[in-house]
C-alpha cells in the first residue's frame, strides 16, 4: 500500500510536471508562434516552374534548417554564425550571389531555389536536394519575406546565354588572354589557385574577409560556387557575384570572349577529365600564345607563357 | 476479479486519476544499457548544424541526416576534411540518461507464496555510458568508434568502423569494414524510445519460444563488410553486408565459419504537399553452428560447426503526411532451421541440446515460422517537441513443435504485443549539445511464456520511464 501511494504521489507529481512544461513547449515552439518573424508577416509566394511557394509553409523547415546560421531574422546572426568562414548570406539585404540576372538586381526565384538544392562547394552550406522541391519552393518564398525589396523591386530580366561555341585550343587560347589583359589573375593567382596579389586583401560587401575562388581544388570535382555546368560558369562573368569583389563582365566583354575564358578556366581544373582538358592535351599540353586577329579587340597586355 | 467494484468511489476516482497519470504523464526512464544512439553534437559542431538539420528528432534521421551518413559523415562540400577543423577540435560525444523509471512484470516464479507473482519496482536509475567519436580521416575515408559501457560502468565496443567513400568518385560504392549496424532504415540506434522493451523494436530481435538461434538479429550492431551506394540526392539506396555470424561477439566466440548477408535497397519519391515517401525492402540469409565441441561437458568457445539455415525478410516505409505527421512502418516474416526451433544453436551462452554427429530430430519438428509488423506513428509539434507512438505485434505461423509432436505447442505461443507511447522535449536546439526531456511509456504482452504448468500463462510487462537525456 505504502508503495502504491508514493506512487500516486510521483505520478501525479509528474503528471502536473508534464502539463506544465509541455504547456512550456507548446508555448515556446509552436511553428506557428516563435521565433520572431520578420514584422508585419508577409505571406509570400514563390514561382519555379509549376511549383507554387508559401513562406507560411517555409518557416518551420527555416527554423529547423536554415536559422542555426541564417538567423531567425535572416540577418545572419544565427548561434553558428560567428564560427562560419565565409560568414552565411544575410537575407535582410537581399543581396545573392548566383543569379542570373544582371548585377545589382533581385535573383530569380529559380535562382534561389537552385542554390538551396545545390549547396555552396567552398561554404558551410549543404545541399539540401534531399528536401521535396515543394520544400525548396516554400523556403525560397520565407526567404524573401525577409527584406523589404522584395515589395519594391522585382527580379532583373535574366541574362540570355548564347549557345557555346566548340571547344578549341584557340578558344583557350584567347581565353588565357582575357583572364591576363582582364586581370582574373591579381585575384584569382595566374594558376588560379586563389592566390592572387590582392587575394589577401579582399572583403565582401559585408567587410570580411574573403578568398578568390581556387579553380585548382578538388579532383575531378565540377562544382563551382554557383553551378557545375559550362552555363553556370559563363554566368558569373556576366551576372558578377553580387556582394563580393568578383564584377559583371558584361559591359566588358562580348559572349564569345566569355565562352573562350570559360573553356581556359576549365584547363585550371587540372585533374579533371574535360573537353577542355582533352583539347589541351591534343596540343602537346601547352596553351600557344593567343594571337590577334586583325579585327580582333586591340589588347593592351601580352600573355603570359604557357601555364 | 473486479476489484473497483469492491471499493468506495473516492477511490476508484483516485486510482482513474492515477491511472491517467501514469498514462498522460508517460513518465519512464530508461535504462537502456544497451541502447547507444548516434546523434552527435560533434558533427553538429563541426559543420554549424542545428541538430534538427539532420534529426527529426534527435537521435531518428531525416532525410538530410541519412544522406550526411551515407556520405560517410560528409556534407560534400570542400569542409569535409578534418583538414579544415580547428586543432582544438576533438569529434568526441558523450551521452547518459539519469531517469526514473518504474517496471511491472507479471508471472514470475517465486519460492514464496502460490509460487507465481507479479513483480513490480521503481525508483531512480542510470543508463549506460556512451562514448561517440566519428568523422573523416580525410576527405572519404571515414570512421566511427563507439565504446559503450552497460550502467555499471563495464565497456564494449558497440561500433568500431572505417569507411572507404564514393570510391571512383561515384556515391554508389562506399566500403565498410568492422562492427556496425545494419542498414535498416528505421534505425534502433537512433530509437526514439528508452524503455527495456520500447526501447528496442521486438522485430529486430525476435526469435521463438525455445529457439536456439540468436543471430538473425538484424538490430545487433554485426562485424563484417558492408557495400552500400546510393544517388547524388540519396532517394535511392542500396546495401549489402557479409557479416559472421556471431551477433557482433567479437574473439570467434561462437565460431568461425558461418556467415550471414544483409541485403537493403529503398526508393524514395516526391509525394507533393505530403512530403518525400520512401519504401524499400530488406532481407537477411545466413546459417549458424549448433554443434559444439566440448570439454568436460561444456561447450568450446569458437568450436561451432553444424551450420544450419535462418532468414529474415521484409518491408520497411516511411510515410510523412505533412510537416507534422509521419508513419514508419516495418514487416517481417521470419524462418528458422527445425533444429534451431529444437533450441539447437547458441549453447555457448546458455544451456542447450548439442547437434552431436548422429542426432536426430524429434518426431514433428519442423522450422517455425512467424510474421510481424511495426507501427510506428510520430507527431512532430516542432524540431524540439515530438509525440512517438508504436505497436508491434509478432504471430507465429508454424511453431517448432507440430500436431505430430509429442508435446505440439499452440499456435499463438510465443506471439508477442507491444504498445509504446512517449514524447521527448528538447527545451533548446542548437549545435553544441543536445538535451531531452523524455517520458514514455511501454505495455508488453507475451503469449503463454509464463511459469508453471501448462501452456498460455500470458505475461504482461509495463514501465512507465522519465528522464533527461543529454549529451554534450
Amino acid at each position: 500500500m505504502k508503495n502504491r501511494k508514493s506512487f500516486s504521489f510521483v505520478a501525479l507529481i509528474s503528471c502536473a510536471l508534464a502539463v506544465g512544461l509541455s504547456a512550456s513547449a507548446f508555448a515556446q515552439d509552436a511553428p506557428e508562434v516563435g521565433p520572431m518573424p520578420p514584422k508585419p508577416f508577409k505571406n509570400t509566394e514563390s514561382h519555379i516552374g509549376n511549383l507554387t511557394g508559401h513562406s507560411k509553409d517555409g518557416k518551420s523547415d527555416y527554423r529547423r534548417y536554415c536559422a542555426g546560421c541564417h538567423g531567425d531574422l535572416g540577418d545572419a546572426n544565427g548561434e553558428n554564425a560567428q564560427w562560419i568562414d565565409p560568414k552565411p548570406r544575410n537575407f535582410t539585404l537581399a543581396t545573392f550571389k548566383c543569379r542570373s540576372t544582371p548585377t545589382g538586381t533581385l535573383p530569380l526565384d529559380q535562382d534561389l531555389y537552385n542554390s538551396i538544392g545545390r549547396g555552396f562547394t567552398n561554404s558551410n552550406m549543404p545541399i539540401w536536394n534531399t528536401l521535396s522541391p515543394q520544400q525548396r519552393a516554400d523556403l525560397v518564398a520565407y526567404i524573401k519575406t525577409f527584406s523589404a525589396r522584395w515589395d519594391k523591386e522585382k527580379p532583373g530580366d535574366p541574362i540570355k546565354v548564347p549557345a557555346e561555341p566548340p571547344v578549341t585550343i584557340q578558344s583557350i587560347s584567347h581565353g588565357k588572354y582575357l583572364f591576363t589583359k582582364l586581370e582574373c589573375w591579381k585575384c584569382h593567382g595566374p594558376q588560379g589557385k586563389g592566390d592572387g596579389p590582392s587575394a589577401a586583401t579582399l572583403t565582401d560587401s559585408q567587410d570580411n574577409p574573403i578568398r578568390p575562388y581556387n579553380f585548382a581544388a578538388g579532383a575531378d570535382d565540377s562544382r563551382f560556387k554557383c553551378g557545375s555546368t559550362n552555363q553556370d560558369i559563363y554566368k558569373i562573368f556576366m551576372t558578377g557575384v553580387d556582394g563580393t569583389p568578383m564584377p559583371s563582365f558584361a559591359d566588358v566583354i562580348q559572349p564569345n570572349d566569355a565562352w573562350d575564358l570559360v573553356h581556359f578556366l576549365r584547363t585550371l581544373q587540372v585533374k579533371r577529365h574535360s573537353p577542355e582538358n582533352a583539347a589541351l592535351k591534343a596540343a602537346g599540353g601547352s596553351i600557344p600564345p593567343y594571337v590577334e586577329k586583325p579585327d580582333a579587340p586591340a589588347a593592351d597586355s601580352k600573355p603570359s607563357g604557357t601555364q | 476479479m473486479n476489484v473497483l467494484s469492491s471499493t468506495p468511489l473516492w477511490r476508484k476516482a483516485f486510482r482513474a486519476v492515477r491511472f491517467f497519470a501514469s498514462f498522460v504523464f508517460l513518465a519512464s526512464i530508461f535504462v537502456s544499457l544497451n541502447q547507444p544512439a548516434h546523434a552527435l553534437p560533434a558533427f553538429a559542431r563541426k559543420y554549424g548544424l542545428r541538430c534538427s538539420a539532420c534529426h527529426e528528432s534527435w537521435p531518428m534521421l531525416n532525410y538530410f541526416g541519412q544522406k550526411f551518413k551515407d556520405n560517410g559523415y560528409q556534407i560534400m562540400n570542400d569542409r569535409d576534411a578534418p583538414i579544415w577543423q580547428n586543432p582544438g577540435y576533438w569529434p568526441v560525444t558523450f551521452r547518459i540518461l539519469p531517469i526514473w523509471h518504474r517496471v511491472s512484470t507479471g508471472k514470475v516464479a517465486v519460492d514464496q507464496g502460490t509460487g507465481i507473482t507479479r513483480i513490480t519496482s521503481s525508483g531512480f536509475d542510470l543508463s549506460g555510458l556512451d562514448f561517440h567519436t566519428g568523422g573523416t580521416l580525410e576527405k572519404n575515408i571515414s570512421f566511427y568508434v563507439l565504446p559503450s559501457s552497460d550502467n555499471t560502468g563495464a565497456f564494449h565496443f558497440e561500433t568500431v568502423m572505417a569507411r572507404l567513400d564514393n570510391i571512383k568518385g561515384t556515391p554508389w560504392l562506399n566500403l565498410k569494414l568492422g562492427k556496425f549496424e545494419l542498414d535498416n532504415l528505421l534505425s534502433e540506434k537512433r530509437v526514439l524510445t528508452l524503455t527495456a522493451n520500447g526501447g528496442i523494436y521486438q522485430l529486430y530481435h525476435f526469435s521463438p519460444q525455445g529457439d536456439g538461434n540468436t543471430f538473425g538479429q538484424i538490430g545487433s550492431n554485426q562485424l563484417g563488410i558492408e557495400l552500400m551506394g546510393h544517388s547524388y540526392n540519396d532517394r535511392t539506396r542500396y546495401s549489402a553486408a557479409l557479416l559472421s555470424s556471431n551477433n557482433g561477439s567479437v574473439g570467434f566466440t561462437y565460431g568461425a565459419n558461418a556467415y550471414t548477408g544483409f541485403f537493403a535497397a529503398s526508393q524514395a519519391f516526391n509525394a507533393g504537399k505530403m512530403g518525400v515517401d520512401r519504401i524499400g525492402f530488406y532481407a537477411m540469409l545466413g546459417q549458424a553452428p549448433t554443434y559444439y565441441l566440448t570439454s568436460g561437458g561444456s561447450p568450446i568457445s569458437g568450436s561451432g560447426v553444424g551450420n544450419k539455415s535462418f532468414h529474415r525478410e521484409g518491408f520497411v516505409g516511411q510515410f510523412y503526411f505533412g510537416e507534422h505527421v509521419d508513419l514508419q512502418v516495418v514487416t517481417q516474416h521470419g524462418w528458422d532451421n527445425a533444429w534451431f526451433g529444437q533450441g539447437y544453436g547458441n549453447i555457448i551462452d546458455a544451456p542447450g541440446p548439442n547437434n552431436l554427429p548422429g542426432t536426430v530430430l524429434p518426431v514433428g519438428a519442423q522450422a517455425p515460422t512467424w510474421n510481424g509488423v511495426l507501427l510506428e506513428p510520430h507527431y512532430v509539434y516542432s524540431p524540439q517537441l515530438i509525440f512517438i507512438g508504436r505497436y508491434e505485434t509478432i504471430r507465429m505461423s508454424r511453431q517448432a513443435n507440430g500436431s505430430a509432436s509429442a508435446n505440439p505447442s499452440p499456435s499463438n505461443f510465443g506471439d508477442l504485443s507491444t504498445y509504446t507511447v512517449g514524447m521527448r522535449y528538447n527545451p533548446f536546439m542548437h549545435s553544441r549539445a543536445g538535451f531531452a526531456w523524455h517520458n514514455e511509456y511501454n505495455w508488453l504482452h507475451s503469449v503463454g511464456t509464463g511459469p508453471g504448468p501448462g501452456l498460455n500463462a500470458n505475461i504482461n510487462t509495463s514501465e512507465v520511464l522519465s528522464g533527461f537525456d543529454f549529451d554534450f
